[in-house]
């Protein structure tokens, strides 16, 4: 069949015997004599040549070795689109096949000569050869356009009812692709293909329910008065693949009809229950948890089976366990707690798929009040995980976290250390997320600064960190916020020698810019805090900032902390010499402690002009522009501030008398500017900020992105100085200031000590900057944190507490306030609902299934509509709708959906009258409803007679 | 649409038949080729055979040295596509008598004809593997 390689037929002899058949062809492509491209290319110059040919076998034999090519190796073959056309009406079948093959498989919606082919299509569609009519229909199938959909759906609609189960099998596959294509079609060919639903052959059954299935799911309201068809077949097929299709029909439309979901929760259950093929089984779950969850006893059987499920050996049917629990957590979030171990065991699954799932569904069981305990679980998952999986943990924990401006989370000293931690995890990558959420949390949460600050600061001081690329974003993160929020800092020094150590030259010139703008902040601050301390005695300080106290506080101790960079060898004990001091913050120490603080201080003062300029100084030369107007800036002003207050020939004596006035008003001037809040900028800002006039923004700016395409503007830049001030008070937060600093200074400068034992070449300040040894220690060992058990089920076992929704008994503070703009300043997440795409399709079969006859007259006026028995009652029909007398009799035959139905029920009853409790509850039934019934009739009526787009359909009563 | 292209790829990811039930360009159609192979080939025997990718779901099989991959929508039965996965190889043995990738490549028509007898427009019309046989059988006779 390949190719008949000993058909004689044709004329020119010569041309067949020459020809490579497609078996040559790819015995040839085997052999591996030719690279592949010289191959395809000296077999497709063959092909040009013989598909030219005006002999049909060469011809045919050409364009099918160019379809295999094609298929295979991806050869656009639309240059032959004529010759398929021409192949696809040849007389002979062999070649015809070919023909289509090609056709279905390379024609789409703009091949042009695709206009050529309806009389063709049409003609086998009539053929006498049910292979010939396939042919079409598959070619239909694969490439109707508007057009063909349209001419061709006369001849669809004969097949339909063809006597050849074959055909009418094929006729209802390619329904779809017209209906999609031309829903005007709808309106002819529907009736048939519902008759179908009541073939006898089961081939038939399987393709219409194939059909109705892919229908109903787009737009399932449309089809809700087919149900009690639908539910004859639930009942009756033994056929798993009908049956897996007819339960996912009633997926979709039992949401929309709760009297339907709860007529077919037993039948459905019964399935579930008797089944021995998994796929049905699993189709009746998850029916049930997604469209029956409120059904409470088949949910229960759900679970059920859902456990059966968990703890099978088939990775699949673990996959598809966690799925279903994952659709059913909205609803039920027992069932999930429920079956925990597995889920959580599923964590450390061989299969990522399994693992991701898996996640998922932890992160469904994050509350408020077991969010500390999931996450510590999860990082520790993390630190073992795969880079891949660690990430896709670390994302989902910080998604979830920030859901809705953090609404799980309460204590965000604990959120904000857990960021820090996250950014030391080895595989890491989610800088830029982690980079938005520290700054965020910054200018949201007020009383996390000082929390933040302290992160910042770890994150700051590790040489080892700078080596990672995938932390300079949270590293440019932690410099806005040292310099930013520094007067919560514990010893500005530290933050500034660590903004500026040799190993920053690694970061992209952007975030070096954020580095040397917040060292230029902090050095105003100490600046500020300096003078400030000098005239502190003479107290004329009390008004210069707001939250002066907690400010004046910091800074003293910012100047206890000053002697730490010169002081390297020393013992630390002196730390705790001041932690008393710390605790009673009185201004009255001020004078006392004043002397012994300015001498110190006065060095450090003059330790950090030396390094600035050190470290700054070769920056000026730069070739970042950034960096360099930023270094530029600070290196000048440190020189302007030296030479005016930090005269060699004058350190001992009285400061505050001899400096320059002008220089201390400078600096104020700054650090007022600095000390301004930064707020929240909405996203609707921009539109509310009227265009001036004059000012073109239409303008075409593409020569723009040329200039400054790779230039990326740091982080800090993107926050406007805004006008929002923050309501709350200033005590609470400088008292837990004050409560979270006792512990600080202690084990920081245990931490700063062993690492400056580990780099202590580092504070070498005559090193040249350039070399930097590259070996640190990775940031986070994993073996450093592998005190965590391996094994899932302590893992388990760790979570079983925090999975319980208990209350945690040592949440005591009270959640901070977080400032949210009242406009929302949070992009609104577009949850994507799929369109009803075809609602011409839709509305008509609304049309015809409601029996409103008033659509377009295509069907009705269509030449080739043949009078067969069916569509001559749907005319005489359709003109005995507006007579009068059918109010009188309400029970007889009536154009409209109900007739229908009711027909069909008559003709199930009998033939099928062996289920008599059926038959028995419909009676019932209908009795019941008969008055509504009759009510309901008027409004058909009433609707059939007005305009098409103004109804609402009346759903009929199509309880079975 | 329920099935939206089903594959069959060697073990070195070469395609062996491409079938879409939706239109692609020729590029888009490579391009989602290579990127199914390189997930789908680097998965192992313990690892689940369903695959998220782009829109799609992927559900895939191997068969010696032969991947069958269906791309579906989401919310098709997976388990039922490892059926009709079986239900293709299984109606290839009985035609071909013990099927191997050389039987698809050189009659790649023919499954092709199985394939398109077995679903349209992206929805299986055909499960049986009799009927699915027969026009094919009765063709080869009589041509």
């Amino acid at each position: 069949m390949t190719s008949s390689s000993s058909s004689s037929s044709s004329n020119s002899i010569m041309d067949n015997l020459f020809q490579r058949t497609l078996e040559d062809l790819i015995k040839s492509s085997r052999l591996n004599f030719l690279p592949e491209h010289a191959f395809i290319s000296n077999a497709m110059d063959e092909i040009r040549k013989e598909i030219k040919s005006t002999d049909p076998h060469t011809k045919s034999t050409a364009l099918q070795k160019l379809s295999y090519l094609s298929s295979i190796h991806g050869i656009d073959m639309s240059f032959a689109a004529f010759h398929v056309v021409e192949v696809m009406s040849s007389s002979r079948f062999s070649h015809k096949k070919i023909g289509y093959g090609a056709a279905s498989q390379s024609f789409h919606d703009s091949t042009p000569v695709i206009l050529l082919i309806t009389n063709q299509l049409r003609k086998d569609l009539k053929s006498s050869n049910l292979f010939e009519v396939s042919l079409a229909l598959e070619c239909l199938a694969n490439a109707a356009t508007l057009d063909l959909a349209r001419d061709l759906t006369p001849e669809v609609f004969t097949l339909l009812s063809s006597s050849k189960v074959y055909v009418r099998k094929r006729a209802v596959g390619v329904v779809l692709r017209v209906f999609e294509k031309y829903p005007d079609a709808v309106r002819v060919c529907f009736k048939r293909l519902v008759e179908n639903l009541e073939s006898l052959d089961p081939p038939i059954v399987v393709a219409v329910v194939g059909v109705f299935c892919e229908l109903a799911s787009k737009d399932p309201r449309a089809y809700l008065p087919l149900a009690p068809e639908f539910y004859r077949i639930l009942i009756d097929s033994k056929n798993n693949w009908v049956l897996i299709k007819v339960v996912k029909i009633f997926a979709k439309l039992a949401p929309l009809e709760p009297r339907l979901a709860k007529r077919i929760v037993e039948p459905v259950c019964d399935v579930m229950r008797r089944t021995g093929a998994k796929s049905l089984m699993f189709e009746c779950v998850r029916t049930v948890v997604t469209s029956l969850s409120d059904h409470e006893s088949a949910v229960k059987l759900a679970v059920e089976k859902i456990r059966e499920l968990l703890v099978e050996q088939d990775p699949n049917l673990r996959y598809l366990g966690l799925q279903a629990l994952s659709a059913v957590v909205g609803k039920h979030l027992w069932v999930v707690l429920e079956n925990k171990e597995a889920v959580i065991k599923s964590l450390s699954d061989e299969d990522p798929n399994i693992k991701i799932e898996s996640l998922r569904l932890v992160m469904a069981m994050v509350s408020e009040s077991n969010v500390e305990e999931i996450c510590r679980v999860l990082v520790n998952y993390a630190l073992k995980s795969d880079p891949d999986f660690c990430n896709e943990i670390l994302g989902s924990i910080l998604e979830t976290c920030s859901r809705n401006v953090y609404e799980i989370i309460v204590d965000f000293d604990w959120y904000v250390s857990l960021l820090g931690e996250m950014s030391r995890i080895p595989n890491c990558q989610k800088g830029e997320e982690i980079e938005n959420q520290l700054i965020d949390i910054g200018l949201r949460v007020k009383d996390a600064r000082l929390a933040l600050v302290r992160v910042g600061r770890d994150l700051l001081i590790d040489p080892a960190l700078l080596g990672n690329l995938y932390l300079h974003r949270i590293l440019c993160a932690a410099a806005w916020v040292a310099g930013e929020y520094v007067e919560f800092a514990s010893n500005p020094f530290q933050l500034m020698e660590a903004l500026l150590q040799p190993r920053t030259n690694l970061l992209p010139p952007s975030i070096r810019a954020v580095y040397i703008h917040s060292a230029f902040k902090i050095l105003i601050f100490c600046l500020d805090n300096y003078l400030m301390q000098n005239e502190g005695a003479a107290s004329s300080y009390s008004n210069n900032m707001a939250g002066g106290d907690s400010v004046l506080v910091i800074g003293k101790k910012s100047t206890e902390a000053l002697d730490l960079p010169n002081t390297e060898g020393q013992n630390y004990d002196q730390d705790e010499g001041f932690n008393p001091r710390n605790t009673n913050e009185s201004s009255e120490d001020f004078p006392v402690g004043n002397n012994v603080d300015r001498v110190v201080t006065h060095e450090s003062i003059v330790s950090v002009f030396n390094l600035i300029e050190l470290v700054l100084g070769p920056l000026t030369a730069n070739q970042d522009v950034e960096v360099l107007e930023r270094a530029r800036n600070v290196v000048a002003f440190v020189h302007l501030v030296k030479v005016e207050i930090f005269d060699d020939s004058v350190q001992n004596v009285d400061i505050s008398k001899k400096k320059d006035a002008q220089v201390s008003a400078v600096i104020k001037l700054i650090c007022n500017a600095f000390s301004m809040e930064l707020g929240l900028v909405s996203i609707s800002a921009q539109s509310r900020v009227a265009v001036p006039d004059g000012l073109v923004l239409k303008e075409n700016l593409d020569d723009l992105q040329a200039i400054c395409g790779d230039t990326e503007l740091p982080s800090s830049c993107s926050f406007g100085v805004g006008g929002h001030h923050f309501d709350t008070t200033f005590d609470t937060s400088s008292s837990n200031l004050v409560k979270g600093e006792d512990s600080g200074p202690a084990n920081e400068s245990t931490s700063l000590l062993e690492h400056r034992k580990r780099h202590g070449l580092y504070y070498l300040p005559s090193e040249k900057n350039d070399i930097v040894s590259d070996n640190y220690p990775p940031a986070n060992d994993p073996e450093l944190s592998s005190n965590i058990n391996d094994e899932a089920e302590n893992l388990a076992r760790l979570t079983e507490q925090s999975l319980l929704l208990k209350k945690k008994p040592n949440q005591m503070k009270p959640r901070p306030v977080v400032v949210k703009l009242d406009d929302g300043d949070v992009a609104p997440i577009l949850v994507k609902k799929p369109e009803p795409r075809d609602d011409s399709l839709s509305g008509a079969v609304r049309d015809v299934l409601l029996g409103s006859e008033t659509g377009p007259s295509s069907s009705r006026s269509n030449p080739s509509d043949k009078p067969s028995g069916k569509a001559k009652e749907k005319k005489k029909l359709s003109t005995d709708l507006p007579s009068e007398t059918k109010e009188q009799l309400p029970d007889l035959e009536n154009p409209n959906s109900r007739s229908k139905n009711r027909s069909h029920k008559k003709e199930r009853r009998r033939r099928s009258p062996g289920n008599i409790v059926e038959e028995g509850e419909e009676h019932d039934q209908k009795g019941k409803k008969k008055s509504s019934r009759s009510h309901g009739k008027h409004k058909t009526r009433q609707r059939a007679n007005s305009p098409l787009n103004s109804q609402t359909p009346v759903i009929p009563d199509f309880l079975l | 649409m329920g099935i939206r292209f089903v594959l069959m790829v060697n073990k070195q990811g070469q395609t062996r038949l491409a079938q879409y039930y939706e239109y692609l360009t020729l590029e888009q159609r490579r391009a989602l080729e290579g990127e199914i192979v390189r997930k789908c080939l680097a998965r192992n025997e313990h690892q689940c055979s369903f695959v998220e990718h782009r829109n799609y779901k992927i559900v895939y099989r191997r068969y010696a040295s032969l991947f069958f991959l269906v791309g579906v929508d989401d919310d098709e039965n997976e388990l039922a596509i490892l059926e009709f996965i079986h239900l293709l190889v299984e109606t290839m043995d009985r035609h071909f008598g013990n099927v191997c990738e050389l039987d698809i490549m050189f009659h790649l028509e023919k499954a092709h004809f199985m394939l398109e007898e077995m679903v349209m427009n992206g929805c299986i019309v055909e499960t049986s593997k009799a009927n699915i046989l027969a026009p094919i059988q009765l063709m080869d006779k009589t041509s």
